[in-house]
């Protein structure tokens, strides 16, 4: 038997123990999606090298692995509060190895036609949440299948029409036990002429090997904006997957910023639909990996209809031994004249060792469009670097200055001030490690 | 302040430098002059401190100190300047952070405290006016985008900020139009002082016309193969290269 085929059967035992746990719930709607879920996986199994998506992620080590998800007890930390962003005025949700923390979260006053809460409770009572399952496609993936097997909790977030929710809402996910996984869920709906802004972090407590497997499904309305954020700063030894399912509608506007920091690997799947006319759709990323990280960032923009843009900026910055891919397609159907398609990768190696793999892949069935790639890969300009220290500044903060700079040019698309400057300090605090240890 | 003996370097084991003589003392302006390719540019960058250069014999001191020695930034924080013929394009490192990062590096290799950053714009501020220059360029990118006029206009900007020793300016008068050449001569005479001294090098009379050097050296297939006042650079102008050049072979003849 291939270890592949071992961990498959592993977590299917970890889905019995899960139906175990659950008492009078098994026979409830929820339940049923939840066994469809489990049987897809099972008839999926997990990928492959052989796999043309996962061609260059293996997840050999992950597969090594013993976790399990945490169905009861989960041990809750007493100070989460560092782990927020400094000085940010938000609605917070809390969650802990993929469980809902009330105690640490502050919801604060809602306006009427908004909700921002854990799916737990709607859960449990075995009815499905509106729009749950609609975004995303568990059927073509198996990792997205596993979390919808575990469906046990996860982030609401709604905002009625025409509201303007001010402050920014923010989901932690704290992975707190040491060979856990946790499946949370995100789901954020914002309706015909709403606006919000939504900020996922990830981070670690246990300095121990875990895994997140994460599925967000966003709906944006017509003519709605969401400004979202997803800032991944796990421990160096955890297992991250996530998947970014978007469906935006006619005139809308979406900017997801994606920020990958930590982990050992981790798999960013992006897929946004563009199913209405006019919309305008952003997808901004910054992968910094050292030591032996790798990141795979592979999106997918769908645009369906005519008259859309759509602005792709991902910029990585690899030290070490660290690898990356970035797969960026573009799907331009043939209904979608006009679009305005731009996609962009750069990336800056600060190692010999250290490894890209990108990949644009446009596929354009339409006539009347306009679509442009470009993937860019290179050191430091020694040009510009010998210009610095002829004014003084060191080799090493030269260094520092300069890519800094290339990083800084993602950061300071970030329109959330506090959340801007504490990845600034995040971005700092990378580097003054990363570049100090260059060859 | 300057001494150079019989300097030699190469690049890519192309000799350029075929052994340069060079005595600048402070209050002095010295103008290099020379054809195309006759190594004025690798001058001023070995004396910047290129590593794509290699130095293979000779020995420069700067202010007593084995100059050739010292790492780039180390020579900078001395005292020595280079304004560069191509300055750098540096995207997403603003003009103020970058001036002021290496104003403070300067600050602490003479052990006073770094100046903060309202005091360094007030600073700036008034520097500005010395080369025209508008408050809207601290913002902007280092180079990036600047015209020609631009580029040289904020390197002399930043001698003005750093206050050099010895200020070696490398064809700056190059790409230039009239009155951006006016500006930073104006620019550069306003910085001169009896206890600082400059290099000019330039392929052209026309700077030292505004720039009026005590001294005019004439570089050719690596060496300075002739000295003179300021008149040689209008000989040179008048005559070409040429008879330096014939004189120069005869010479070694």
């Amino acid at each position: 038997m291939t270890e592949k085929t071992d961990r498959k059967d592993w977590y299917l035992a970890r889905f019995a123990d899960f139906e175990h746990s659950l008492n009078g719930e098994a026979a409830t709607p929820v339940h049923a999606a939840r066994q469809q879920a489990i049987s897809r996986f099972d008839e999926l199994g997990f990928p492959t090298g052989r796999d043309e998506e996962w061609r260059y992620t293996s997840i050999v080590e992950l597969l090594r692995e013993d976790f399990a998800p945490v169905y009861a007890g989960v041990d809750m930390p007493s100070e989460i509060e560092s782990l927020l962003v400094a000085g940010l005025d938000s609605h917070v949700l809390v969650f802990v190895d993929g469980h809902y923390a009330s105690a640490l979260s502050r919801v604060g006053d809602l306006p009427a036609g908004v909700r921002i809460e854990s799916l737990a409770a709607r859960l449990k009572e075995g009815e499905m949440v509106d729009g749950l399952g609609s975004v995303v496609a568990d059927a073509e993936d198996a990792f997205s299948a596993l979390n919808s097997a575990f469906l046990s909790d996860g982030a609401l977030v709604k905002v009625g029409a025409g509201i303007e929710l001010d402050k920014p809402v923010q989901l932690l996910f704290v992975a707190n036990r040491a060979r856990a996984v946790a499946n949370p869920r995100v789901l954020v709906q914002v309706e015909k002429n709403a606006r919000a802004t939504v900020i996922e972090s990830y981070v670690s407590l246990t300095s121990e090997a875990h895994w997140t497997n994460s599925v967000a499904e966003i709906s944006v309305g017509e003519n709605a904006h969401i400004d979202h954020y997803r800032i991944q700063d796990e421990n160096a030894a955890a297992y991250h997957i996530a998947a970014l399912h978007v469906r935006e509608q006619r005139a809308s506007n979406f900017r997801s910023t994606c920020i990958t920091l930590g982990g050992q690997l981790t798999r960013n799947h992006v897929h946004t639909q563009l199913v209405g006319e006019g919309i305008d759709s952003t997808l901004n990323g910054l992968y910094m990996t050292e030591g032996k990280q790798h990141v795979d960032n592979h999106t997918l923009i769908e645009h369906t209809q005519p008259h859309c843009q759509s602005h792709e900026f991902y910029k990585g910055v690899l030290a070490d031994d660290s690898t990356a891919v970035f797969r960026g397609q573009i799907l331009v159907h043939q209904a979608a004249q006009k679009t305005d398609a731009y996609q962009a990768n750069r990336n800056l190696l600060l190692s010999s060792r250290a490894e890209i793999n990108t990949k644009p892949q446009l596929e354009i069935y339409a006539d009347d469009v306009k679509c442009s790639h470009g993937a860019t890969i290179g050191q430091l300009d020694e040009d510009a670097i010998f210009y610095l220290r002829s004014r003084g500044i060191g080799r090493e903060n030269a260094r520092r200055v300069l890519t800094r700079a290339f990083a800084g040019e993602v950061v300071e698309r970030v329109q959330v001030e506090a959340l801007r400057q504490e990845l600034e300090e995040l971005v700092g605090r990378r580097l003054e490690r990363v570049v100090a240890t260059v060859e | 302040m300057l001494n150079i003996d019989n300097l030699q370097a190469s690049i890519e084991g192309t000799e350029i430098l075929k052994g340069i003589n060079l005595e600048v003392k402070a209050g002095e302006i010295h103008a290099i002059m020379g054809p195309n390719g006759s190594g004025k540019s690798t001058l001023a960058q070995v004396l910047a401190g290129h590593e794509s250069y290699e130095v293979t014999g000779g020995s420069a001191s700067f202010l007593d100190k084995d100059l050739l020695d010292m790492k780039p930034e180390e020579r900078a924080c001395e005292g020595l300047f280079l304004a560069f013929q191509y300055p750098v394009e540096i995207p997403g490192v603003n003009s103020t952070y970058f001036l002021r990062t290496g104003y403070n590096e300067m600050c602490k290799h003479r052990g006073e405290e770094p100046m903060d950053a309202m005091d360094f714009l007030a600073l700036i501020r008034e520097k500005l006016k010395l080369v025209e220059m508008d408050e809207s360029f601290l913002k902007r990118s280092v180079n990036e985008g600047f015209s020609g006029g631009e580029k040289k206009r904020h390197e002399v900007l930043q001698m003005a900020v750093l206050e050099p020793k010895l200020a070696i300016l490398d064809e700056t008068d190059s790409g230039l139009d009239i009155d951006a050449l006016r500006i930073v001569a104006n620019g550069v005479n306003a910085l001169h002082s009896p206890d600082k001294a400059a290099i000019i090098v330039t392929h052209y009379q026309r700077l030292l016309e505004y720039i009026v050097p005590d001294y005019v050296h004439v570089l050719y297939n690596g060496r300075i193969v002739k000295s003179g006042g300021k008149e040689l650079a209008l000989e040179l102008e008048e005559k070409g290269y040429d008879w330096v050049k014939d004189e120069a072979v005869g010479a070694v003849a």
